[in-house]
């Protein structure tokens, strides 16, 4: 890849990245940072954690806000009904621990006392996906959307950098139903900035483009940037459409989409089944059947690894989703 | 006016008025639990009529102390206890479970006004009352938060993994409640899964422990008063119960857990408690707004 620059997610051109050596940033960071900007606007918030301040970076918020702070210990279960009780009497509490004891863990706990009650209780995953790394697969969450997507009343965000991560988590206080955000460990690629548009359910194009379109979200983001500008090169439009949040989904783009590129791939770091890719495909089918290509990981348990040495073992880089552009618009010309 | 404080006579009386809810309410669905609601019957008439401050005519009172059913299969008992105290008509009870009602099998926050948090998936319901306790005490409200669990349901390992949190945080705004009637649906707790010395046990994870006789109000009062008064840790009344408690056929036989009395049994349950299935019934369908219900003895 060339030191192409392409114009930041963020409608409004203000800022360029370089694709070929982007500002790396840890999404862990926009949560921490998310948090201490609520700690000043609302009292409401306090936050929670299970023995990772450090590294779900809430100890930004347990510094600066101690009285607002409640150290669980290593009980996650515990931990989300906690958060449920102290929404139940005004609170807005924010949880942190690893996505697969947030979400895997305490499944039922999200399930019956929170969902049901629809406590507006905001769960941070950190270390989603597979690019957490060396830790392997017990710690790298890449089931959370399936399961957190087919909960009523949930809310489920994929951010796909630092400031997405921030701004997320600034704008899950205010909606009144749970809410999780997840986000992963190792310095991703940042493709927005401050001033990029986040609006809870509302997809962004970060790139135009008619032939086909690349529906993306979290770290996935940035790889399908980088595939719409090779597809480029080669003459092919992909639009790029970051999808932070999975639900509620945002219909009308995914429609929308469908309908004007007429072939879809979708890229996420997450197990093909129940993730975004049956997101998009549930639209898809509905309203607008065309061709869609999976960029996922394949029904497998992760490894130790680095995180580029992982997403490319795990073909969800790049070149697998121009691989997947190549299947989908052969489909799309077979009619 | 929220805290009602009855007397013994008076809350002896709400509770056997309780006991014939559960029973004709059960004979109509056909469908519930009767041997926990039973044993849950007399503390928590004491709870709802002579401890807790609550206002069913001002739900989000922020003065409201707040009561949480661990044991969400204990509808029964939980929803006489609401309509008796006023927070629905009793007339509602004659659609548990049914479709067209609002009251669930398992208590359900959205359907049914009242309940703070829905329930049902057991050893979840302490852990909702700490961080109750918690946040009410960050806010300076004085109220106190009371939790009824069960005692198979000590089982789950998230009951502890709250009782630690509890302690460590030092909530004596805190009541738990065990119903230890030592039956669980698959027999006796002691042989299903044994959770003695059960006492020993609240005591080591640093709760002021209160064991009770849970079918004497008197001591149940006075238990709630002894929690009242233990500042710096969290308390927990041991209630000794029986399962099926006042139904000679049903108590202390666990295969009343999880089943409703059919009409004929429910009946002669009836003619035990001292009505009739037919007049019961003619109570509860009489009774159509919401208000604390009437009594013999004026105590309403």
């Amino acid at each position: 890849m060339s030191a192409a620059t392409t114009p930041a997610a963020t409608g409004a051109v203000t800022a360029r990245i370089d694709l070929a050596k982007p500002e790396l940033k840890r999404t862990r960071e926009g949560f921490g940072h998310g948090l201490l900007d609520l700690g000043e606007k609302n009292a409401k918030v306090v936050v929670l954690v299970g023995d990772l301040s450090g590294s779900t970076n809430v100890s930004f918020f347990a510094q600066k806000y101690p009285d607002r702070f409640i150290q669980v210990g290593i009980a996650e279960q515990n931990m989300m009904c906690v958060a449920a009780g102290l929404a139940a009497v005004g609170k807005i509490p924010y949880l942190a621990t690893y996505g697969a004891f947030a979400a895997c863990r305490s499944a039922d706990q999200i399930r019956v006392t929170v969902a049901y009650s629809d406590l507006p209780v905001k769960i941070g995953g950190a270390h989603g996906g597979i690019s957490v790394g060396p830790d392997g697969a017990t710690h790298q969450a890449m089931e959370e959307i399936a399961i957190i997507r087919s909960i009523p009343n949930m809310r489920m965000i994929v951010p796909c950098d630092y400031w997405e991560t921030r701004k997320a988590t600034v704008a899950a206080a205010d909606d009144p139903h749970p809410v999780y955000i997840r986000f992963g460990r190792e310095p991703v690629p940042v493709v927005t900035n401050a001033e990029s548009p986040f609006v809870l359910g509302k997809a962004n194009v970060v790139r135009p483009g008619g032939d086909l379109a690349i529906i993306a979200c979290g770290v996935m983001v940035f790889e399908a940037m980088v595939a719409a500008e090779a597809l480029a090169a080669r003459g092919i439009d992909a639009r790029v459409v970051n999808i932070h949040t999975l639900k509620p989904l945002d219909v009308a783009e995914i429609e929308r989409a469908a309908r004007e590129c007429g072939a879809i791939v979708t890229a996420e770091e997450h197990q093909i089944h129940g993730g975004l890719g049956g997101a998009v495909a549930e639209v898809v089918v509905r309203s607008h059947p065309v061709p869609v290509e999976f960029v996922a990981v394949h029904d497998r348990f992760g490894r130790s690894g680095k995180q580029e040495e992982l997403m490319t073992a795990f073909g969800i880089k790049s070149p697998d989703i121009l691989r997947a552009a190549e299947r989908v618009l052969s489909k799309k010309r077979a009619g | 006016m929220p805290r009602l404080k009855h007397d013994v006579e008076q809350l002896k009386e709400r509770a056997l008025f309780v006991r014939r809810d559960i029973v004709a309410l059960l004979a109509r669905s056909q469908t519930g639990h009767s041997g926990g609601p039973l044993s849950c019957a007399d503390f928590g008439t004491v709870l709802f009529f002579h401890e807790m401050d609550v206002d069913p005519a001002r739900l989000d009172d922020p003065a409201r102390d707040l009561w949480h059913f661990s044991i969400g299969h204990v509808t029964p008992v939980i929803y006489s206890l609401m309509a008796e105290r006023g927070y629905f008509p009793l007339r509602d009870l004659l659609q548990f479970r049914s479709f067209e009602g609002h009251l669930q099998g398992h208590p359900s926050k959205h359907d049914t006004p009242g309940i703070e948090v829905s329930s049902g998936s057991l050893g979840q319901g302490l852990s909702v009352s700490c961080g109750m306790a918690l946040g009410s005490r960050m806010d300076g409200n004085p109220r106190r938060v009371y939790c009824v669990m069960g005692d198979g349901e000590q089982q789950e390992g998230q009951i502890w993994e709250a009782a630690m949190f509890a302690a460590h945080y030092k909530l004596d705004n805190l009541c738990g409640i065990i119903d230890y009637n030592r039956k669980q649906i698959d027999g006796d707790v002691e042989d299903v899964m044994g959770i003695a010395p059960l006492a020993d046990k609240w005591r080591a994870f640093n709760w002021n422990v209160i064991e009770v006789d849970g079918h004497d109000v008197a001591a149940v009062i006075a238990g709630f008063e002894a929690a009242r008064r233990t500042k710096g840790k969290p308390s927990v009344l041991l209630a000794h119960t029986v399962m099926g408690k006042g139904v000679s056929f049903m108590e202390d036989d666990y295969r009343w857990h999880g089943n409703p009395p059919s009409v004929e049994q429910a009946e002669t349950a009836l003619a035990e408690l001292g009505t009739s299935l037919s007049d019961w019934t003619q109570r509860l369908q009489g009774h159509a707004a919401p208000g604390v219900a009437p009594s013999a003895n004026g105590a309403g």
